[in-house]
């Protein structure tokens, strides 16, 4: 699993964080787990549905922001959160896709642990790279 | 005077070169980043200034680049660091070769205020606080992901889109009077339907009548003693006197206005090279706006203000619901009446003054309210002498503002004002320093009464995160962009 780490002085109503994988699939991965859990304690959410998400995009960058942005619209569409999510990315010829496995659970305020209701993924100082151990991303969500 | 002395101790590095033009009145030129069409001008103390992050000035130094800009490109006494635009930022664009930004807007389309005045007294209100705030918390929706209890098909969703407010009063979720209490008649002309996503509808189709989370709220609010600073604009307003009771309410257009602005980011970032067009920033991300594209989101960002100022409707009538169960009598014996609605997340085509003529100019506002001043036409009959109210929200700790507008701010902000008092700090640091539950605790034995869905979230709103929004309404008043009317302070507060 890689990691991520919440970017104070970037936009100090919103959320910015940085996120780094060692491979794509992992990077893809901690992305959705950083934008979880801004929304709730995970520990709080079980993992009781499981749905599969498939994208495809220009670019690794654009397949990333409609990668959040469909976890973001499904919180409010179905009202779900997503813990873990397995994802495959494929870089083929100048066409990203990815397949994704989620799994998670209905929003439940009487459980307690909610968080910030995230609106949406910006594309303020938005970019992901290829660094030495793997790949970085940083993503400023609008609160 | 004190500006004059700030103007020698601003730091070049820092503010980007800022100078003090006139009374509490900043200016970078042109000269400060390749790209300028017009300088940034910045209202603010220099008190309100240093508090004011870097972004601010890089931000409206990239806004002030964008093809079309007129005059300067603003920033509000509150203003803080946003994505594109700052918040707190107006620029307004000529619609023959300017642009129009979703970043200028923000994704929370027709975020904005609305004041419900009461005609109890703290002293009716106070033995039943718990009960009530209880009940608000019950009734209205708050968090994260949250559902409303209207369930409408796509069919009724869409005249949302049209109507707005007028659509609750059709529906009996509103009075008749109320759309006329509200910015634009709560219903703004031009919304495009066609030029909404299956995925928009989908999102916020089931969330009327909800608050959301992050700083939004509804408040219970009372005039506190010496808090009525012009009788005689309040008594037109509905605000008479110290103690007296209101409902203040903070909230936009919910997951549908914030898939609308996710939509069209991305239509205009792969279409800007096509145009002819680079920002600084891409979450300024533009069109032309008499491009298709541009049209396009501009019929879509007004179906989602009316789908804002509807949202707001439909949570007043949950108040009055609530309110008339509480209190035993109807909402029309309590005089529930809607004080005025304002949006401070929107791009409207008005009418403003430039070089001696007037023109059609396309007014970006994004986490600034529209402030015109006496005479304007969209004003309610009875407020068309004194101006339209300006609702500014504060923290729940240490209150908010009305105020009204003024002939001044159509000339020097194209009839533009704060929101709010503005945030100072990160909401991480916010929870470093402060403990949900504790805060809880302190203004429970302040009299303040606090149901939130998220503790963190609570922590997050602390006082502690916010400028002094008694200097952000001094400033206002004192360079005559908006006039102050009353202070309230919060008694009872609910939030995501």
């Amino acid at each position: 699993m890689g990691r991520y780490r919440v970017l104070e002085g970037v936009a100090i109503a919103d959320c910015a964080v940085e996120i780094e994988g060692t491979t794509l699939d992992d990077l893809f991965e901690t992305a959705a787990a950083a934008l979880c859990e801004i929304m709730a304690d995970p520990a709080t959410l079980a993992r009781d549905r499981s749905r599969s998400v498939t994208l495809r995009a220009p670019d690794g960058e654009a397949l990333l922001f409609d990668w959040l942005s469909e976890l973001v619209f499904r919180k409010d569409r179905d009202q779900e959160l997503y813990p873990r999510c397995t994802v495959r990315v494929r870089d083929g010829a100048g066409r990203w896709s990815l397949n994704a496995s989620l799994e998670g659970t209905s929003i439940r305020p009487d459980r307690g642990g909610l968080r910030a209701d995230v609106k949406a993924v910006t594309l303020h100082q938005f970019q992901m790279r290829a660094v030495d151990h793997g790949y970085r991303a940083r993503v400023v969500f609008d609160i | 005077m004190d500006t004059a002395r700030a103007s020698s101790s601003i730091s070049k590095g820092r503010f980007l070169g800022a100078t003090c033009v006139a009374d509490c009145t900043w200016e970078i030129p042109i000269s400060a980043k390749p790209g300028m069409q017009v300088p940034a001008r910045i209202f603010a103390t220099e008190s309100l200034l240093e508090h004011m992050d870097r972004s601010v000035f890089e931000q409206a130094t990239n806004v002030a680049c964008l093809p079309g800009i007129v005059r300067a490109s603003l920033c509000m006494p509150d203003a803080h660091s946003g994505y594109g635009f700052p918040i707190g930022g107006v620029a307004a664009f000529r619609p023959e070769d300017g642009v129009i930004s979703p970043g200028g807007i923000g994704f929370d389309i027709n975020c904005g205020m609305r004041v419900i005045r009461t005609n109890l007294m703290e002293a009716d209100v106070r033995p039943r606080l718990h009960e009530l705030v209880q009940a608000l918390f019950r009734a209205i929706p708050t968090g994260v992901g949250c559902k409303g209890f209207v369930g409408l098909s796509r069919e009724e969703f869409r005249k949302v889109m049209i109507q707005g407010s007028r659509w609750c009063v059709e529906h009996d979720l509103g009075w008749p009077e109320d759309p006329g209490q509200t910015e634009g008649g709560g219903c703004l002309p031009g919304a495009d339907p066609a030029h909404v996503s299956d995925r928009a509808v989908a999102r916020g189709r089931d969330q009327l009548g909800t608050l959301g989370s992050g700083n939004h709220y509804l408040e219970v609010q009372v005039i506190p003693p010496g808090g009525l600073h012009d009788p005689r604009v309040g008594s037109i307003l509905g605000f008479e006197r110290p103690g007296q009771v209101f409902l203040m309410l903070h909230c936009g257009s919910r997951g549908f206005g914030h898939q609308i602005g996710t939509d069209y980011l991305r239509v205009f970032d792969r279409g800007m090279a096509r145009h002819g067009i680079s920002v600084p920033d891409r979450q300024l991300a533009c069109a032309p706006f008499r491009s298709p594209e541009g049209r396009s989101y501009f019929g879509a960002m007004l179906a989602a203000a009316n789908v804002a100022f509807a949202n707001r409707q439909v949570i007043t009538h949950r108040v009055r619901e609530v309110m008339a169960a509480v209190f035993g009598q109807s909402a029309r014996e309590l005089d529930l009446r809607v004080i005025y609605d304002v949006s401070h997340n929107t791009a409207k085509l008005e009418r403003h003054e430039v070089n001696g003529r007037t023109e059609e100019l396309l007014v970006h506002r994004k986490g600034a309210t529209r402030a015109f001043g006496p005479g304007a036409p969209d004003l309610p009959a009875a407020y068309r002498e004194i101006g339209q109210p300006v609702i500014i929200g504060g923290s729940m700790e240490t209150g908010s503002a009305v105020l009204v507008g003024t002939g001044h701010a159509m000339e020097a902000t194209f009839g533009s004002t704060a929101h709010g008092s503005g945030r100072t700090m990160s909401r991480t640091e916010a929870r470093r320093r402060v403990v949900g539950r504790a805060l809880l605790d302190r203004l429970e034995a302040r009299g303040i009464v606090v149901r939130a869905a998220s503790l963190s979230g609570v922590a997050e709103e602390a006082g502690l995160a916010y400028k002094d929004v008694n200097e952000v309404v001094d400033v206002l008043h004192r360079l005559d962009l908006s006039r102050k009317v009353v202070s309230l302070t919060p008694i009872g507060n609910i939030k995501g």
